[in-house]
């Protein structure tokens, strides 16, 4: 990988982030190339929400870098401003706006934001409502969908903006489990679809599917992290093999 | 009971509905702008604006309507020269002007707090998808958060509009010839406070009635898709 590669990616460098006493990161240093799909994974607590939450800015590091598309990430509002127009995120519990329909929920920002004309709007809308296999919930709102269509809607509102790069939060967590594999394969297809996405979450068959790479968090540190393949078969920290061996031995 | 004097009261209380309302709905809308701004302010990081903001709101329900009209029409009276001096005396000799005044100023502090605690129970969750996506903190605000907001705090919002019609009464003790200044005067010619103030009494009933099932028709449009209603959680 040439460095100027890198450059174009998301970069964090010696990123350390408390909250009061508590040190939720601790010298975090991570590289995700443009094309590159990372899985972070670790125990609750461990920080690996905290660590893609501050890659957008939603929680602010305290000392390293973060940057991305080569832009420094910042406290100051244009500096967010900047990042958060290349880099998208779906939470764990949706946050779809419960008062406006799927399509105003994607349409917003593009209107908003983007400055789009109304129709122009509409049609990114349902194209990526298309991608997202639910193009008949349109005018619907949040609470008239199943949880599984919701977190696509939200998928579908956060490639709207057509970001380089799209975190997930635990995308899964908050569904019942026969809608798990409906969000999951959206995700896969988008990955198959080239986009760079780090993604918060516990679904190892998925990671294993998808991931370039897999980060292993604990206690607020990267202890290990690397291919995919040799992730699985032969992880190098007996924290990640414990690890490994509760959530993947049922 | 005296059923021809109450007769008789029907049709000046009636024609003095449209300065009750007058008086409501002028104070209603200017102080529902002014609690907006207040709300905002309430919920500031900057302390110098939240405690300004709290010291108003602490003002204004914690002393009597009654107070507060006395204060702005007979109080700025004292002031006749200064008033003069900035070209205000002009509003502040009318009571209407002064009437519409206090009941703004009080009724903004309420609000105000209705509306901050709708903006509270907004979900965090609902601010950061916003700013994810880009949306300025003006949009964020707008389009997002108050309208959830409102809805909200619509139940206690439709309560304080129906303490404003009853105390816009208030004003008829600076002259104002509402309804209840208007059943005051017919008292005064006729001696039967009774039926007079029964059919006093009965449009304000009746203008409440309209207004309480006005809000209720808002709240179920407003919430149709809002799940689990005003007791949502997220």
């Amino acid at each position: 990988m040439s460095s100027q590669q890198e450059n174009k990616g998301i970069v964090l460098k010696d990123v350390n982030l408390h909250y009061g006493d508590y040190h939720a990161l601790r010298d975090i240093n991570l590289n995700v190339a443009v094309g590159e799909r990372v899985v972070v994974c670790g125990s609750s607590g461990s920080g690996k929400s905290t660590m893609i939450r501050s890659i957008i800015g939603l929680e602010n590091h305290d000392s390293g870098h973060i940057l991305i598309d080569g832009q420094e990430l910042t406290a100051d509002a244009k500096s967010q401003e900047t990042i958060r127009r290349n880099v998208g995120m779906v939470f764990q519990q949706f946050n779809l706006f419960p008062h406006l329909t799927i399509a105003e929920n994607c349409s917003l920002a593009l209107k908003r934001v983007k400055k789009m004309a109304k129709g122009e709007a509409k049609d990114v809308v349902m194209k990526y409502l298309e991608r997202v296999h639910i193009p008949e919930q349109a005018e619907k709102y949040p609470s008239q969908l199943s949880g599984g269509q919701q977190q696509r809607a939200a998928i579908a509102r956060a490639l709207c903006m057509q970001p380089k790069f799209l975190l997930f939060d635990e995308p899964t967590s908050a569904l019942d489990p026969e809608m798990v594999n409906e969000v999951l394969d959206v995700m896969v297809e988008m990955a198959q679809d080239g986009m760079t996405m780090i993604c918060v979450t516990h679904e190892m068959g998925f990671a294993r599917q998808v991931a370039d790479k897999m980060v292993f968090m604990n206690q607020g540190r990267i202890i290990e992290s690397g291919d995919t393949v040799e992730f699985f078969e032969n992880p190098k920290e007996e924290r990640t093999r414990t690890f490994l061996n509760t959530i993947l031995s049922h | 009971m005296d059923l021809t004097t109450m007769q008789d009261s029907i049709l000046p209380l009636l024609s003095a509905l449209p300065n009750t309302l007058m008086l409501t709905f002028v104070s209603v809308f200017i102080g529902f702008c002014l609690a907006i701004p207040f709300a905002l302010g309430r919920l500031s990081k900057n302390k110098l604006i939240a405690q300004a903001c709290y010291a108003y709101v602490y003002f204004f329900r914690s002393t009597p309507l009654l107070v507060q009209i006395f204060l702005i029409y007979y109080g700025s009276g004292q002031f006749v020269k200064a008033l003069e001096a900035v070209g205000l005396w002009h509003f502040f000799r009318e009571p209407w002007f002064c009437a519409i005044l206090a009941l703004s100023l009080n009724t903004a502090a309420y609000v105000c707090e209705i509306i901050r605690g709708g903006i509270l129970s907004i979900p965090k969750g609902q601010w950061e998808a916003g700013q994810v996506l880009g949306l300025s903190r003006f949009d964020l605000f707008v389009q997002v958060i108050f309208p959830q907001a409102f809805r909200q705090a619509l139940p206690a919002y439709g309560n304080e509009v129906i303490i404003m019609v009853k105390a816009s009464s208030l004003a008829s003790t600076i002259t104002i010839l509402e309804v209840t200044g208007v059943a005051e005067k017919l008292i005064a010619e006729t001696f039967q406070p009774l039926e007079i103030f029964i059919v006093a009494g009965s449009i304000y009933l009746s203008l409440n009635f309209v207004l309480s099932q006005l809000f209720h028709l808002l709240e179920k449009r407003l919430n149709r898709y809002l799940p689990h209603g005003a007791t949502r959680t997220n």
